[in-house]
């Protein structure tokens, strides 16, 4: 789960990451009274779920409340990578003498969150990994111990920080570590880290990501959870425990079990159709969740027709049939389905099916094959 | 031949009182599996389809001599069974439960090899021998005993494939789903090994997906090999920085793309299936190479 900026530096600071003071705004109005609480300059950063703020214009500065107004208007509205910016966090400016990377990433090889320190901070951390690696300290965190102080300090020392941010950075870090394993991240960074002209180290910005896994004991976090607009479907789907990812295509794709809907996405492909999403309705699915599977596929207005493909194993064929004919009442008027059904319950499902004068195929390249001729045959 | 479980095998099911465990405990007992007890902290002392049940592994491992379990354990407990089972000197750790924290499992991971466990899953349908039994949740009837050794991240897709197998004739010594999420116990080159060591395997079909680079390191792997194996990659079709269903079928910027691993394949001489339905043609070609 995606969470902003300023609830990533909630939970820093929650562990104890020295952060700038400062609030989230709704309106110029709001930003302008939160400068004016801080005095000072202050930084005006739009808070969407997407990196290269910077560079679209989603960070800017103000040196009194007036300015922070105005530059809050500006913000306020701006649409960055398809995305419309709805609150600003308005904090104190700080006057930054250097900056560095400190990152923790879940890391498949080890099984471990691994960190990774860069003496060059405000860097795109991927960019840097790949072409100069060796400017990139990493170490596996043990999860016997977690990471202890003295092993984060070592690793700011090899990352080659300089001696007055040994000390304070090491606390960081490893508060970074425990704010990433007791909140169930996948990652956490603070880029940059910053050391100030006056001799403070703070975190500057901050990224986190959580695991969804674990929000069920984060219900403080998983209260976060708030629609990306350029996907509300797939925020819908997830209220509703449905796993739905939304594509460009038109054919609209239903099947139990993951490995088998993205096989199923790529054989839509390979006939010459466009997938339009990706939705698993999981195992033993009942007829009611099968009939709200279809429904929710032909809310988005690309979709021009269904391919259910289940292999029933606890799912049963009578089951997903049933869903399918109850569905018919809440789809658009001759949308085109095709099921195809395998395993359990298989021939019964498909009796119910041809009963009700709907198309099914014999597996899943001859069903693929039926949706996609039946949405260009309608043109 | 097989590897990892034969008939021989003495399984407890963790979570067996449940409704899923109980379920799945009839029908492993009804493919044939070993079924010698039950663990259920507080419902010890009673019985499930036939077998005892304990409160603790421990206990289960000292009175039925179990060396391998299955666990359907719900996701807040299911790492903690993991380690319970290690710790009690179980050696084949089989978990089907899907939505585990990934952080208890990167601490299970630490118990799980401390004591030389093998860990199968979590996330995934578990495994089967074809003729000798399975544990997990692989309907057993789709498999027939034979010469092919069957790995793959995805559970149906795996019912799927066997599927087309076994209706074009082909066997299997065994079968496994390894697990969709980003850690698990272990990989695709730990079972090629496996596979590679097993005399009842001639070849090996390898199913993967998006995520992680499990396939581009099997490939690596395979090289070695003395025995043929063919491949299938899916998620052709999906956007880079989505989960697609799988914790660990996510493509993040460059890394775990399909293209990525079908290349790594292709230049390590591999097979790769462009569809399901190619898979039993190119096993027939494997098999005829080796025999």
């Amino acid at each position: 789960m995606k969470i902003h900026e300023y609830q990533a530096k909630e939970i820093l600071a929650h562990f104890g990451v020295p952060i700038q003071p400062g609030r989230v705004a709704y309106t110029p109005e709001e930003a302008e009274a939160i400068a004016r609480e801080l005095g000072g300059p202050v930084v005006i950063k739009a808070q969407v779920y997407v990196g290269g703020r910077g560079k679209a214009g989603g960070i800017q500065f103000g040196d009194t409340p007036e300015q922070a107004r105005t530059a809050a208007a500006k913000v306020l509205g701006m649409d960055i990578k398809g995305l419309t910016v709805e609150k600003v966090l308005v904090v104190s400016k700080l006057d930054i003498k250097e900056e560095y990377y400190l990152g923790i990433i879940l890391d498949r090889k080890s099984q471990a969150p691994v960190v990774m320190v860069s003496k060059e901070g405000g860097i795109d951390i991927e960019e840097v990994a790949a072409s100069t690696p060796e400017k990139i300290i990493q170490q596996p965190i043990d999860m016997h111990w977690g990471l202890r102080p003295f092993e984060a300090r070592d690793i700011l020392a090899r990352a080659g920080l300089p001696h007055q941010v040994i000390a304070k950075g090491g606390t960081i870090l490893a508060a970074l570590a425990r704010a990433f394993i007791e909140s169930d991240a996948s990652l956490a960074e603070i880029n940059p880290l910053a050391l100030t002209a006056d001799g403070q180290v703070q975190a500057a910005d901050a990224k986190i990501l959580l695991d969804d896994n674990g929000l069920f004991r984060q219900k403080e976090y998983a209260a976060w959870a708030e629609s990306e607009e350029s996907n509300p479907l797939e925020f819908e789907a997830k209220q509703a425990g449905l796993t739905y990812v939304k594509l460009d295509g038109n054919v609209g794709i239903i099947g139990n079990g993951a490995g088998l809907v993205m096989t199923t996405l790529d054989m839509v492909a390979r006939v010459g159709g466009k997938p339009a999403n990706f939705l698993d309705i999981g195992g033993g699915a009942k007829a009611e969740v099968m009939r709200k599977a279809l429904t929710f596929v032909a809310r988005d207005p690309q979709v021009k027709g269904i391919l259910v493909n289940i292999f029933g194993g606890i799912t049963r064929g009578e089951e997903v049939a049933k869903g399918v004919i109850l569905a018919q009442a809440d789809l658009p008027k001759g949308m085109p389905i095709v099921v195809r059904l395998s395993g359990t319950g298989a021939e019964e499902g498909r009796a119910m099916l041809k009963d009700a004068g709907l198309d099914w195929g014999k597996d899943m390249r001859d069903a693929a094959q039926k949706i996609v001729a039946a949405i260009n045959s309608k043109g | 031949m097989s590897i990892l479980l034969d008939n021989t095998t003495r399984v407890i099911v963790q979570g067996i009182t449940g409704r899923e465990g109980q379920f799945h405990t009839r029908n492993m007992k009804t493919a044939g599996t070993n079924i010698v007890g039950g663990v259920t902290p507080g419902k010890g002392g009673t019985i499930v389809e036939d077998a005892p049940v304990f409160d603790t592994v421990a206990e289960a491992k000292a009175a039925t001599g179990a060396n391998a379990t299955c666990i359907f354990v719900p996701p807040a407990g299911a790492a903690d069974a993991i380690m319970e089972a290690a710790s009690a000197g179980i050696e084949l750790i089989v978990c089907i439960t899907e939505g585990i924290p990934v952080i208890d499992m990167t601490r299970a991971m630490l118990v799980v090899r401390e004591h030389g466990a093998r860990l199968i899953g979590p996330n995934c349908p578990g495994m089967c021998t074809p003729g000798q039994g399975k544990i997990g949740i692989i309907p057993y009837q789709i498999f027939k005993p034979g010469p092919v050794g069957f790995i793959s991240r995805s559970g149906t897709l795996t019912y799927e494939v066997v599927a087309l197998l076994t209706e074009a004739g082909i066997g299997q010594s065994t079968c496994i789903g390894i697990g969709g999420d980003p850690i698990i116990g272990s990989t695709f080159t730990d079972y090629l090994k496996l596979f590679e060591a097993d005399a009842g395997t001639k070849a090996v079909v390898m199913c993967g997906e998006i995520g992680g680079s499990d396939e581009e390191d099997a490939a690596e792997y395979i090289k070695t090999m003395s025995k043929p194996v063919v491949t299938f990659i899916s998620g052709r079709t999906a956007p880079p920085g989505k989960r697609m269903g799988h914790a660990g079928a996510i493509i993040s910027g460059n890394t775990g793309t399909a293209q990525g691993k079908v290349a790594a394949l292709q230049a390590a001489k591999v097979p790769v299936a462009d569809t399901i339905f190619d898979i039993p043609d190119l096993a027939e070609e494997a098999l005829a190479r080796v025999s």
